[in-house]
């Protein structure tokens, strides 16, 4: 019941977040929208019950690529970027305690309803998703495709680094 | 949750997220926005096999989206290089305007 919701939401941001990336004009507010949509991905993931990919989706993509575009769209310099202004210190206030308070009250309502998430029973799929499980199976039976991935990596941080050098091309 | 009723609706999801990442390789013309959609669609990708996975209580999957992980990144920081390389020499990401190999 309460993953169903949580999936609906999830989705419904997530699809947004998606079309505003298309439809977005700057490239830093397409990265942003991306990186909504990323971490959106990830909690669908702890809906599947698969905790470990929701982990690294938030640490590789969310973190490592995302930072890695925006660094780029920030050192490219494309267009003049808005100006940040002042921030309001009351609305931000308002707004956190508005937030606040709203939490509160869905809370208390859905505690009066009973829709509070339950202890989920230990499924099937809840013991594939973890750390360990997917740490046996890599390091038995794909321990030369995780190693090869290794060397990949390797490779695309030398190349990347001589295709950013200076007079490369 | 039973997982098998619902992993139509992570797939039709997913499907959606693909749509939405092919439109933006289409419709966009700056180079680095090309980038995160195809990372969208990756990621779209991701979210099917993830949930077949878990649907079928078989690792695999999973495994697979560690690697689809892992290329991603070396895709993203090859990619952005040669974008910076490109920038470098024509002072511009528009995808119109980077036609060398056309003619």
């Amino acid at each position: 019941m309460f993953a169903s919701i949580l999936f609906v939401v999830l989705a419904i941001v997530a699809v947004a977040a998606g079309l505003g990336m298309l439809i977005a004009r700057n490239p830093v507010n397409s990265a942003l929208w991306l990186v909504l949509n990323l971490f959106c991905i990830a909690g669908l993931y702890l809906t599947l019950n698969a905790q470990f990919i929701a982990v690294v989706q938030v640490l590789v993509y969310a973190g490592a690529i995302m930072v890695l575009f925006l660094f780029v769209i920030m050192l490219l310099n494309l267009a003049e970027l808005p100006r940040l202004e002042a921030f309001n210190w009351q609305l931000g206030l308002a707004f956190i305690l508005g937030m606040a308070f709203l939490g509160l009250l869905v809370y208390t309502v859905a505690v009066g309803l009973h829709v509070l998430p339950q202890a989920a029973p230990v499924a099937q799929s809840a013991l594939t998703g973890t750390a360990p499980s997917i740490a046996r199976q890599l390091f038995t039976v794909y321990m030369l495709p995780f190693e090869v991935i290794g060397i990949l990596l390797l490779v695309a941080t030398i190349g990347a680094v001589m295709l950013a050098k200076r007079r490369f091309i | 949750m039973d997982l098998n009723t619902t992993l139509d609706w992570y797939l039709a999801l997913s499907a959606v997220l693909f749509v939405i990442g092919v439109l933006g390789v289409l419709l966009r013309r700056n180079v680095i926005v090309i980038l995160m959609s195809v990372e969208l669609m990756l990621n779209a990708v991701n979210l099917t096999l993830v949930a077949v996975s878990q649907g079928r209580a078989d690792v695999s999957g999973q495994i697979l989206v560690f690697f689809v992980m892992s290329v991603a990144a070396a895709e993203a920081a090859v990619g952005l290089a040669i974008i910076i390389a490109i920038f470098r020499n024509k002072l511009t990401v528009d995808i119109n305007d980077i036609n060398l190999f056309k003619y």
